[in-house]
This record gives C-alpha cells, sequence and structure tokens, in this order.
C-alpha cells in the first residue's frame, strides 16, 4: 500500500511524514517521530499508557489513526516540561514517591495534567474518576492521587 | 498493528455513503472498539471510511419532544449533557475517560458484539479451532449452535431502546427513521441490520415529563470493563400508577432484551410493584456462557439491578 503524507502538530512542533495510511498515532510517535515516551502497554486501549492530550483532552494513541488527528494539538509526555524544568505534576509524582515502575507514569501525568486544567481544586474522589483509565501494575495508586492533589495545591498558589 | 489497509475521510455524508460502496468498506468513527478488532482480526477492512473531517452529525439539542444527538457526538459531551439523566449516567459509565473522548453514540450503538471465545488473539481463537463468529464452524458457547450468541455489551442501546428511541440512517436510496430496536438482528455474527452501505445519522430520544428511566452496570471493575449484565428501566406514570413500564437488559444476548411487563399497566407503584417487575425480569434473562463470568450470578444480578434501578428513582419506597 502507498504510504502517504502526514503533518502531524506535536507538542508545538510541525512533523511532516510518509505513512502508512492506517497506522496508529501511538506507532507514528514512537518510531516515525521518536518519541517513546508515550508507551505501548496493551495495544488494545485498555491500560491508558499510550495516553495523549489532542487539543488538551486525554486519548488513547494505540486506538487513534494518525491520519485522523492531523491538524489538531497533540501533547505527549515529552512536550509537558517547559525549559527543562518539569511540570508541577511532574515534580509532584517525582516527590511523592508516584513512580515505581514508570511504564504507566507518562499516560498519568497527562490524565493528571488534563484534569487540573479543568479542576484547580480535584477531590481525591475526582482524582482516581480521572484517572480510571490508567491502569499502573504496580498498584502504587495511593502516591500518585497524593502527588497529584499536591500539583493542584502548587499550582493553585 | 492494524493490518494494512487505506484509510479515506469523506467530508459529507454522501461522499461517506459512496466510500462505504467499496467493496471491503469499513465505517470508522472513535474507532475504539473496531481498532482492536481490526488488530486482532476478529473484523477486517480493505478500506477505512473515517467520519474524523466529516462535517456536521454532532449536533446535540432538545428540539420539540426529543433529544437529537448527531452520531458524532463523544460519550463525553453525551455524558455532561443533563437532559435525559439515565443517558448521560449511562455514558459516564463506559469505558474510561479517555476512550470517552474520542468514542461516538453512533458507534456505541453499532458496537460489535463480544465473547470470550472471540475477543482474543487470532492465536487463541485459531488454537481453539475458530467459532461461527469469524472464520469457524462451531459455538463454543451452545453445543451444536448454529448462531452466534456473543453479547451486546454496549450501555447505551438498553437505555435507548427503553426510552423508545429512534435512529435515521442515511442510505444510497434516501433517508428512513427507524426504532433503534430494529437495528439489531439478533445474530451475534451479524449483529446489525445496516447494509455496509448504510451509517447512522442521528438517535431521537422522546422527552416525556411523565417518563423516569435509570440504567444498572454490573462489572468487575468501576471503570474500562464492558457490562456483564446492564438493566435500563423506564416508567411512564399516570399519577402514582403504571402507565407503562419497560425493562431492556444489555451483555446478555446479541441484541439488547426486553421484558413483556403489559399487564403492569394501570397498576399501583410499590414495593410489591417492584417485586414483581424484578421477578418477571429474573425469569425472562437467561445469561449464556459468552462472557467469562459465571452465568449463575449474573442472573442472580438481574433482580437486584432492576430493584436498584426503582430505588434511583425513589419508586420502591412505599
Amino acid at each position: 500500500m502507498r504510504r502517504r503524507l502526514c503533518v502531524l502538530t506535536v507538542n508545538g512542533e510541525r512533523h511532516e511524514r510518509a505513512i502508512a495510511p492506517a497506522a496508529t498515532l501511538l506507532e507514528v510517535l514512537r518510531e516515525d517521530l521518536g518519541l517513546t515516551g508515550s508507551k505501548r502497554g496493551c495495544d488494545g486501549g485498555e491500560c491508558g499508557a499510550c495516553t495523549v492530550l489532542v487539543d488538551g483532552e486525554p486519548v488513547l494513541s494505540c486506538l487513534t489513526l494518525a491520519l485522523a488527528v492531523e491538524g489538531r494539538a497533540i501533547t505527549t509526555i515529552e512536550g509537558v516540561s517547559t525549559d527543562g524544568e518539569l511540570h508541577p505534576v511532574q515534580r509532584a509524582f517525582e516527590e511523592q514517591g508516584a513512580v515505581q515502575c514508570g511504564f504507566c507514569t507518562p499516560g498519568m501525568v497527562l490524565s493528571a495534567k488534563a484534569l487540573l486544567a479543568r479542576n484547580r481544586e480535584p477531590s481525591r474522589e475526582e482524582v482516581r474518576l480521572a484517572l480510571s483509565g490508567n491502569l499502573c501494575r504496580c498498584t502504587g495508586y495511593g502516591r500518585i492521587v497524593d502527588a497529584v492533589q499536591l500539583a493542584a495545591k502548587r499550582m493553585r498558589t | 498493528m492494524l493490518p494494512e489497509c487505506d484509510v479515506v475521510f469523506p467530508e459529507t455524508v454522501e461522499q461517506a455513503l459512496e466510500a462505504l460502496s467499496a467493496e471491503g468498506a469499513r465505517l470508522i468513527a472513535g474507532g475504539t472498539d473496531l481498532v482492536p478488532n481490526l488488530t486482532r482480526g476478529v473484523s477486517r477492512a480493505r478500506v477505512l471510511v473515517s467520519l474524523a473531517r466529516l462535517a456536521g452529525l454532532d449536533g446535540l439539542e432538545a428540539r420539540g419532544n426529543a433529544l437529537h444527538i448527531g452520531a458524532r457526538v463523544t460519550l463525553a459531551r453525551l455524558a455532561r449533557d443533563p437532559t435525559v439523566s439515565a443517558l448521560s449516567r449511562a455514558a459516564a459509565m463506559i469505558a474510561s475517560p479517555q476512550i470517552r473522548n474520542t468514542a461516538t453514540v453512533g458507534g456505541n450503538l453499532c458496537l460489535d458484539t463480544r465473547c470470550v471465545y472471540v475477543n482474543q488473539s487470532e492465536l487463541w481463537r485459531g488454537a481453539n479451532g475458530f467459532c461461527i463468529k469469524t472464520a469457524g464452524a462451531v459455538c463454543h458457547v451452545v453445543e451444536g449452535g448454529k448462531s452466534c450468541v456473543a453479547a451486546s455489551a454496549a450501555d447505551l442501546p438498553p437505555v435507548l431502546v427503553a426510552l423508545d428511541a429512534t435512529i435515521d440512517v442515511a442510505s444510497p436510496s434516501g433517508a428512513r427513521t427507524i426504532a433503534l430496536e430494529q437495528l439489531y438482528s439478533n445474530n451475534g455474527a451479524t449483529p446489525l441490520s445496516l447494509a455496509p452501505d448504510q451509517l447512522i445519522t442521528a438517535v431521537s430520544v422522546p422527552l416525556d415529563p411523565h417518563t423516569r428511566a435509570a440504567y444498572r452496570k454490573l462489572r468487575v471493575r468501576q471503570a474500562i470493563d464492558f457490562a456483564l449484565l446492564g438493566i435500563a428501566v423506564a416508567i411512564t406514570l399516570d399519577g402514582d400508577r403504571c402507565a407503562s413500564v419497560r425493562v431492556v437488559a444489555g451483555g446478555l444476548a446479541p441484541a439488547p432484551r426486553r421484558v413483556k411487563l403489559d399487564e403492569l399497566r394501570g397498576e399501583r407503584v410499590d414495593r410489591a410493584f417492584v417485586e414483581r417487575v424484578a421477578e418477571r425480569a429474573e425469569h425472562a434473562f437467561r445469561p449464556l456462557d459468552n462472557v467469562a463470568t459465571d452465568r449463575a450470578w449474573r442472573r442472580a444480578m438481574v433482580p437486584v439491578l432492576v430493584r436498584d434501578a426503582f430505588d434511583e428513582l425513589g419508586l420502591s419506597a412505599s
């Protein structure tokens, strides 16, 4: 099958690549753009490790056709820090010990970032709901929720 | 990784219908159900007709005596709309936040049926001799079964059928409106009565101030999981009496299943009434071993969910 030109805006940068028409966003991010922060976990929409933001909303890049998100603003974990400075959510994850093996962390951070953009003071329950599509196989959920609340507190002040 | 196939992006419904008439064409909206099925070889496509760049089909408004929902409205957006609370609550129970941001109402109505012998890798299914839903000749759920019994595990259809919703269907020969219930064939291998070149453009839900509805979902985890059983209850009241009551179950059979409850019309709605509905539902629904959960438990949970639904409506106190 002939490859197709695809223009993606990832972390504010424009990328043009020739891709297979049915390539998923996850494949293009990892294989074509070298952005391996988005993880391939289940590759079936059940684990959340491949979560990225499309126009600010968390979606699963393993289920999204790359060509379907041309022209949309895509944010991956690589685009969350600014000028080498960790995002408050990342800093809180590090300080709270919310990272164990780390495989779920990029997806968790992006889901949390999207939550804090629309809710400055989420309850624990609201944090749990917002992260309910992100599985942590190390089961370190308690500290992840702690970290999101700490980040929310810091971002309010 | 998806098997190799082409993708086209129609910008109008007419272009979409034309693209769908090609051999091996499959409609893809959010893709949250179709992509994993294509990856695992449960579904096949030569060309995907994506609705990602289509203009329209994204309205969500109460007009006249009905809520009109465009087929491309996402589940996240429906979950935020307060017009029909049973519907928005059912939408909020589907899968995960990420999937609700992508998956559409039309896609949920067209969700492929699921079975413990189907939603497996090609290797697993091949080792088991496949089954009638994909490449095989036998059913592993019903010995000697000739018709696929994979279950409709979607959450919106039971609620929408209980509320007597209709769908608008576009096809090369023109548009038509049918009862949502008629969309389902009750054959798990080909669960929809739509021809390959037809597409759902909208759903309409009648709005009646005397009707209340609730939806309860049985699952192991409170997120991500498909329904092992879903019970929708809709009741139209005439004072303290029942003008009509509908109970529809999902997660059991290839189509949403209704219980016949016509003889309860005119009855006073009290705790005894709720018990009669719960009992009828338990007798009417017979779960099969088509999901990886004990069928006796799923059946025992039918009356529990019916009572929970009436509790939620505040109709089982007296």
